[in-house]
């Protein structure tokens, strides 16, 4: 037989454009009961969350701005935002980028969808653009309702920053929302894996946890005691390095770093997701994408991405070891409590001093004096010395320190009680809580020098 | 194997036959080791409804996916509505159905699992040209019902609907009277009938002899991914070997001893439960005698049906030789 076929592609007048598909999918996706109660929650339950917890008397304070919840409707927001860096992104881009392509894979609609849209780089077009449509609706959700919440219950106060600075209502809405804006990097980034792995694993419930899965496993790592050059060449960075916008100056660089990582893994894990399902062969009913070829296809290729990323951002940063150096903390606490200083001062109805008047400075210590003073640990200690205009003695203070590798830290007052002892201070209108008692507080892991 | 396009079918592009709906010369479609279509030659008219039967595995679910541009043969050439289908997916449009069941969307209602259809296609969602096919395929009463409640008879019914609505010139269906009732079938059949009067061919598979010799006027007949038969039903009975037929008359025995008498007539032993019917063995010809011979004795003829019909006993007869063949 003459082993022949016709190469002329035929014109195809009836293929679907992917704004068509894009509604399709769309459609599809808000049929789903799971993804309406999704967008229900994620657009009522932060608000309710937020109003009852600013509203208690336990404030959640191991979580960044926790501690002001009760003060101002702006630590709301980013409550939630910590929360859902660690919880609600990865199960929300893993119950809707996770279930794009699997969920054909499910109902056995494949072939039905390849003969309406006659085009698989359409189809898979519409379903990235659908997931990220849906993904974005829910962020939006979270940032918004948590921020209706918040100012509905406490109402538009100033944020206390994360050096001890005084934002102002529009300068807190503001940082807000670019928190949230730049969290939309990492979760693009566990969308794209979502969907490479709902292309590669089909009808696999390891498909629709696989952001879970990494966003968990890169939990774990910022939580282990790595060079800061790896913290930040993982995509999941960013989840918390939008903190560094609440300092003066803002601690951009890990930032803007964390952001291009994660866009890189986003175009990575969305083109490895590509190139698997245009060249899934959708004739073989055995064939869901799973086995061998998801593992050389898509897992092989993050592995060597990821290594591509630390071996670019290691010498891009120059950063060695953990970045937590005594220096970086010593300034760090010096810079934040002459500011909370000030707050205190104002609280008491005392003569305002300017944080240049405090010259406010501070010793740390690691474990004592025979440990070396550089990297995570609750074993620092700090003591603070400040000077007051026309008073000669310096005032000291001590905090301990617990300061966790991704560079955040609770410093803990420890006296004297009058400044730092206590959580309450009396103030001309009773008593208040204690700005100096216990602050959070951000390091900048990649500074070489403190910034003043 | 190298691809490539000969200078014949150049030239053949500028004079396709458009009254030929699908056209395939040597198609081979391989997965790995696994040849699924081993040479196929098919011929569907336009207008034509066209059966495709085969044992499991045969090639049937592979060669409706080839037409509906789910796959590429390795090799061969495949014109489709006049038009070679080239190595790109994607059939020319016209083209379309199911095979493996119909998609449908389980969370979505039958009139918007065909609306969101319409609207992909371009076509929107007029409500009027929905509620014609649902009516066609007699889902009307259930057309606000989400999907996830139907049965597969009901989702077969809607798969049609949803093919009917992009006004098909090849409808391509695998296994479409599964699952259905008597109402069903009859709407499908109803629909099929209509659209080939219209001018639609369609192509489709079943494992339901009596549904495939009631609609087709050709069937070709598919095993291990080679073509043991193509041509009209009336062909296949010609060639088939003598087949049994269940006779009741008003006179059992003098019918027996009538039909011992005819040439060509084999009477079976087995009476079975009902002593008022027997089974004869003949081809067409002699039970055609027989018939005669009854009338002109004075004995009424009340039922002579195949035990096995023709299309069935070609088919077991073809497909065991194939596989003795092997």
């Amino acid at each position: 037989m003459t082993a022949t076929v016709a190469v002329t592609d035929v014109p195809t007048a009836g293929r679907v454009s992917v704004a068509r598909g894009y509604r399709f999918e769309l459609v599809k996706m808000i049929s789903q009961w799971r993804v309406r109660l999704l967008v229900l929650v994620c657009w009522i339950a932060p608000a309710l969350f937020v109003a009852a917890v600013s509203q208690q008397g336990s404030l959640p304070v191991d979580t960044l701005f926790g501690r002001w919840m009760h003060a101002t409707a702006w630590a709301g927001p980013v409550v939630v935002l910590g929360f859902s860096g660690t919880w609600a992104l990865p199960l929300l881009t893993s119950l809707v980028a996770g279930d794009a392509f699997a969920s054909e894979d499910r109902l056995g609609t494949w072939r039905h969808l390849l003969v309406a849209v006659r085009s698989p780089r359409r189809i898979f077009a519409a379903k990235a653009l659908a997931s990220l449509t849906v993904i974005v609706l829910l962020v939006a959700g979270l940032a918004i309702s948590s921020t209706v919440g918040g100012l509905i219950a406490i109402g538009n106060h100033p944020l206390i920053g994360l050096d001890g600075h005084l934002l102002t209502p529009a300068d807190a809405a503001g940082k807000v929302l670019l928190a949230w804006v730049c969290v939309l990097a990492p979760t693009l980034a566990l969308a794209a894996i979502g969907l490479l792995g709902s292309v590669a694993l089909g009808r696999s419930p390891m498909g629709l946890l696989l952001p879970a899965i990494v966003a968990l496993t890169m939990q774990l790592a910022q939580m282990l005691p790595i060079p800061v050059a790896v913290r930040l060449a993982l995509p999941g960075y960013a989840f918390t390095a939008w903190s560094g916008l609440f300092t003066s100056p803002a601690q951009l660089g890990p930032l803007l770093i964390g952001i291009g990582v994660s866009l890189v893994w986003a175009v990575a894990a969305t083109a490895l997701a590509y190139r698997l399902f245009v060249r899934r062969d959708f004739t073989n009913l055995t064939d869901d994408g799973a086995g061998r070829r998801a593992l050389t296809g898509g897992l092989l290729p993050l592995v060597v991405l990821l290594g591509v990323s630390i071996g670019v951002v290691t010498p891009a940063t120059g950063a060695t070891g953990s970045g937590i150096e005594q220096e970086k903390v010593q300034q760090s606490v010096a810079t934040a409590f002459a500011h909370l200083y000030r707050l205190q001062t104002k609280q008491l109805n005392r003569p305002d001093v300017t944080e240049a008047q405090l010259k406010a400075t501070a010793a740390c210590t690691k474990g004592g004096d025979q440990v070396a003073a550089q990297g995570a640990g609750n074993d620092w200690r700090c003591v603070v010395t400040w000077h007051l205009p026309d008073v000669e003695a310096a005032g000291t203070a001590v905090y301990q320190l617990d300061v966790t590798p991704d560079g955040r830290y609770v410093a803990d007052g420890d006296g004297p009680k009058e400044v730092n002892g206590f959580f309450l201070v009396r103030t001309p209108q009773g008593d208040a809580p204690n700005p100096l008692w216990q602050f959070d507080a951000k390091l900048e892991l990649l500074s070489a020098t403190p910034k003043e | 194997m190298k691809k490539s396009l000969p200078a014949t079918s150049v030239a053949g592009l500028g004079r396709m036959d458009e009254s030929v709906a699908v056209r395939a010369r040597g198609v081979v479609k391989s997965f790995g080791e696994v040849i699924a279509l081993d040479g196929i030659e098919l011929d569907v008219p336009q207008g034509q409804i066209h059966g495709l039967v085969g044992p499991n595995g045969a090639g049937k679910t592979t060669l409706l996916g080839l037409l509906l541009g789910l796959a590429v043969a390795d090799s061969g050439t495949l014109e489709i509505l006049g038009t070679p289908v080239g190595r790109a997916l994607a059939a020319p449009d016209g083209v379309t159905g199911f095979v493996d069941g119909p998609g449908l969307y389980p969370s979505l209602t039958a009139r918007q699992n065909l609306a969101a259809l319409a609207a992909l296609r371009g076509r929107e969602a007029r409500t009027a040209g929905i509620d014609d096919v649902l009516g066609e395929v007699g889902l009307t009463d259930v057309a606000d019902d989400r999907v996830r409640g139907f049965s597969l008879g009901m989702r077969q019914r809607l798969g049609l609907a949803a093919a009917l609505l992009t006004k098909p010139r090849l409808l391509v269906l695998d296994e479409p009277s599964n699952g259905l009732d008597p109402a069903g079938k009859k709407h499908v059949h109803g629909v099929l009938t209509r659209l080939a009067a219209d001018g639609t061919s369609v192509v489709l598979s079943s494992h339901r002899m009596d549904d495939l010799e009631a609609l087709c006027s050709e069937v070709t007949i598919l095993a291990t991914g080679r073509v043991v038969f193509s041509g009209p039903l009336s062909k296949l009975a010609a060639e088939t070997d003598e087949l049994g037929y269940r006779l009741l008359t008003s006179d059992p025995e003098a019918a027996r001893r009538v039909a011992g008498e005819t040439a060509g007539v084999r009477v079976a032993d087995d009476i079975g439960q009902n002593a008022a019917v027997f089974v004869v063995h003949a081809m067409v010809p002699a039970l055609d005698e027989l018939v005669v011979r009854l009338v002109q004795a004075g004995i009424a003829v009340r039922e002579l049906a195949p035990v096995v019909s023709p299309l069935e006993a070609a088919f077991l007869a073809l497909t065991e030789q194939q596989e003795s063949n092997r």
